[in-house]
């Protein structure tokens, strides 16, 4: 008989090898879909797995893909550690874009190497405040965060559909609904920095991005507040921390670096603002959180990763015929397994005899 | 009487170290048995052991003349064997009736099992209301449930870990009124304390454990605590010896502090009024749930007061957060050692700089220096002799009385003009609990001034220069403490908790 015994103490080990087991399990539990599915399993773990990092076509995609998932993961996991779960970055994202990239029109035409920076930092801002409505509701009278971030997602959804079609739309664009394009304006497009992985200047800044993290988490007090209150509110109110500017922190730099990857996405891969604009990277980049153990190092690897499933799903839905949907339901799956193995950290798996 | 548990070669390991090494000693049917010994002997390993929270590496039990191996705690309690846990383990959103329907393998209704909450606690004096959120609770109260929650299931044997650490003399004697009526009907108990006055009038044999071996066996009633204490520690007992008592100038005055609880079956403060002098150790007495942890949060500034409350040498400070007051020298160490003392799954390092950061310079425009936060985390370690392996161990890794040992260190060491501390000593082995005694009256003679919130009058009597209880939230005049006799205090706090008995109903 299986017995889950209570560790000592959690095991670093563990730890870290907890969303390898995830992977491996979602590996093996994905085949199994893909089999009944009439699809050689390993063929299609293959293509979704290991050929996007061995490929020269798909590697100039990796970082396209894994920039806004790093930069999203990073703002998310202060927030995930301190208690404030923002599940609202796909909408803060779409705000980014929206906000960002109506400055960019309203620009149209100048020229100027400032124009992109500015729009950079409108896109931020646009993010920060779509995050600051949870913020300072649940400040103001403690309404869960996770459900109002989350609504303001399809409300940013809604927003974006009537503004492309709306003011925004493409003047010479034979009523499309959609803007006009960022990418084929020098003024408004995002340069690229190392084509062979795909790592345009939103990939450099989602590594700064790392960075400061890794710094305010390690070696600033506002980082220990935010682990403080994660882990003990009361402890963190006796260490004179104040929970509301915890709240409005989390939510502030999730957004605004949400924001951040949205303007990106839309100056870069994206090209222009359409009604089908986002494409999940807010949600997924929860994945990514999680599955980097909210660590900067971890959220870089899982981010990487991720972005790879992205790619190779998106091959073996033309190679394999596969439907769009299992990459989704392959993300939810490791998602599923990373929380599951998670009590193998503090607790160990004994064989037994069974109860005597 | 007969044989109830024969504990025969009991042994357990754990890496690095031998919690429990060949014991054996027995109980009989119907007697008060105290385990003795300081924090970490093994009084807990051996009876986690007899509860089935662990299984020993070696040895038998015979329970009732049969072997007695329980692998989970379910099956010692269907033998009769159940236990009062020192750190309860109750939901606190839940009420007092649901959360003992939980800890039950087979439920009877709720109106029933209401019913017989009131009826056993009514019967042993410990009146509880079923219908009440843990939440809302004193520590006191809280250990009630565990109690009640035990003598529901009919024990043959009953394993009471510090059972009486949060409650007054008289709950104290009513407390023992109850095991004396269990014990009477045959029902063992095996009574794990620190407190060695208590042994001595309750129990029938002692057990002596000492670095997980049984040192000594004895009939308290034949021991003095001294004696007892000695044999507990391996060494004389350092008892800290009476001084004189010359006050400075007041530095820390409570005029008329008022405040509203924020739990609503918390106590309000209601014209608070004290003046906290140089050099002086003022102990305040009382139930847990009379507005103490009110006091505490308040003189903490984790609640906010009208300004001029609270005054600090010459400074109103009622509206001060925390971090503010500590700057100006007041410092406190709340009765939680465990969220909210310290953060539970933070190293001992992160723990030290939770309220050092700012007197010891621990930060540098919000950047850590941590090479500082070391230093002083493992001079707390050093100075207040805290057991672990490292400072990087996480705090809820260290046993209490340690734990404690570290987070009074951690103020104490700071320097405070005025040190406000909850229950310093609760639960803590006798020498853990001198040593922190003996630092806080050093921290006095040094010239700080210290308030000493405490339910052990025993305590408060040793350290205290004055005396004051605080009841229903409102406090007497402080006096001198010398000359009170405990049964004075405590028949003065159990009139105060009769009359708001008398106010309830």
């Amino acid at each position: 008989m299986l017995r889950l015994e209570p560790r000592q103490k959690a095991s670093n080990m563990m730890l870290y090898f907890t969303p390898l087991i995830a992977v491996a399990l979602t590996m093996v539990v994905g085949g199994a879909l893909f089999a009944m599915l009439g699809i050689n399993p390993f063929d299609a773990i293959w293509i979704i797995f290991f050929d996007p990092f061995l490929d020269s076509f798909n590697l100039s995609q990796l970082f396209i893909k894994a920039a806004p998932l790093i930069l999203i993961a990073i703002g998310l996991s202060l927030g995930f550690r301190a208690g404030v779960w923002n599940i609202g970055a796909e909408g803060q994202f779409i705000m980014g874009a929206l906000v960002g990239g109506a400055t960019g029109l309203a620009l149209w035409g100048m020229e100027g190497w400032w124009i992109l920076p500015f729009m950079a930092i409108m896109g931020a801002v646009g993010g920060f405040a779509w995050a600051m409505i949870p913020a300072i509701l649940k400040i103001r009278f403690n309404a869960n965060e996770i459900l109002v971030s989350l609504m303001l997602v399809y409300v940013a959804q809604n927003l974006l559909s009537a503004m492309v079609i709306g003011p925004l739309r493409d003047p010479d664009g034979f009523n499309f609904p959609e803007s006009r394009s960022f990418s084929r304006n020098d003024a408004t497009e995002l340069p690229m920095i190392f084509e062979p992985l795909g790592l345009h200047v939103g990939g450099v800044v989602a590594l700064i991005a790392l960075a400061g993290a890794f710094i305010l988490l390690q070696r600033h007090s506002l980082g220990f507040n935010i682990k403080l209150t994660g882990d003990s509110p009361r402890a963190a109110r006796f260490a004179g921390v104040n929970p509301s500017i915890i709240i409005a922190v989390c939510l502030g730099i999730s957004g605004a670096l949400a924001g951040l990857a949205g303007l990106f996405e839309l100056t870069g891969p994206a090209g222009k603002l359409t009604t089908n604009f986002p494409v999940g990277y807010g949600f997924t980049a929860i994945i990514v959180a999680f599955l980097g153990r909210l660590h900067p190092v971890g959220i870089l690897l899982a981010g990487v990763v991720l972005a790879g499933t992205f790619i190779g799903g998106e091959n073996a839905q033309f190679m394999l015929q596969l439907p769009s949907a299992a990459v989704r339901v392959f993300q939810g799956m490791l998602l599923f397994f990373l929380l599951a193995v998670e009590i193998l950290i503090s607790y160990r798996i004994r064989f037994s005899k069974g109860a005597s | 009487m007969s044989v109830l548990l024969d504990i025969q070669g009991l042994s357990k390991s754990y890496p690095g170290v031998k919690a429990n090494d060949d014991i054996s000693f027995q109980i009989q049917e119907g007697e008060i048995h105290a385990l003795l010994g300081e924090n970490g002997a093994g009084k807990s390993t051996l009876v986690k052991m007899i509860y089935g929270l662990v299984r020993p590496d070696s040895g038998a039990m015979i329970l009732n003349g049969e072997k007695f191996a329980p692998p989970k705690p379910f099956f010692a309690r269907q033998k009769g064997v159940s236990m009062v846990f020192q750190h309860f383990s109750l939901f606190e959103a839940l009420t007092v009736a649901e959360n003992i329907t939980l800890g039950m393998d087979v439920a009877p209704s709720r109106k029933e099992l209401s019913a017989q909450i009131r009826k056993v606690s009514n019967e042993y004096g410990l009146p509880l209301d079923p219908d009440r959120l843990i939440g809302d609770l004193s520590v006191g109260e809280r250990q009630r449930v565990e109690i009640i929650r035990c003598l529901l299931q009919n024990p043959r044997l009953l394993i009471m870990d510090e059972p009486t650490s949060v409650l007054t003399p008289q709950e104290v004697e009513t407390l023992f009124g109850t095991l004396r009526k269990l014990s009477a009907n045959g029902v063992a108990i095996l009574y794990i304390s620190h407190k060695l006055d208590e042994i001595k009038a309750l129990c029938d044999h002692a057990t002596v454990l000492r670095m997980g071996k049984v040192v000594d066996t004895c009939i308290p009633a034949n021991e003095t605590a001294r004696s007892m204490a000695e044999m507990m520690i391996g060494g004389e007992l350092e008892m800290p010896k009476p001084r004189e008592f010359n006050p400075g100038e007041a530095v820390l005055e409570i005029k008329n502090l008022s405040l509203d609880s924020t739990d609503p079956f918390g106590t309000n403060l209601k014209n608070v009024s004290l003046s906290l002098r140089k050099g002086e150790i003022m102990g305040i007495g009382g139930v847990a749930g009379n507005g103490q942890d009110e006091l505490l949060a308040s003189l903490s500034g984790e609640r906010l007061v009208d300004k001029e409350m609270i005054v600090l040498k010459g400074a109103a400070i009622g509206r001060l957060g925390p971090n503010e007051r500590r700057k100006l020298g007041l410092l406190t160490g709340p009765e939680e050692r465990l969220g909210h003392a310290a953060a539970p799954a933070m190293s001992l390092a992160d723990n030290a700089l939770l309220t050092g950061s700012i007197r010891m310079g621990l930060a540098n425009k919000g950047f850590l220096k941590h090479r500082k936060i070391d230093e002083f985390a493992k001079h707390i370690v050093k100075e207040f002799d805290v057991r672990t392996p490292s400072i990087k161990v996480m705090a809820k890794a260290l046993s209490g009385g340690n734990l404690q040992k570290f987070v009074i260190g951690r103020e104490v060491l700071q320097s405070p003009e005025v040190l406000v501390v909850n229950q310093p000593t609760w639960g803590v082995d006798a020498a853990a609990a001198a040593a922190i005694r003996r630092a806080i009256q050093e921290l006095a003679e040094s010239g700080a001034a210290v308030l000493v919130v405490s339910q052990d009058l025993d305590e408060l009597m040793e350290m205290s220069d004055t005396f004051a209880v605080l009841a229903e939230g409102a406090m007497s005049k402080p006096q001198i403490a010398e000359g009170l006799t405990i049964d004075e205090i405590g028949l003065m706090m159990g009139g105060q908790l009769e009359g708001a008995q008398h106010a309830e109903a």
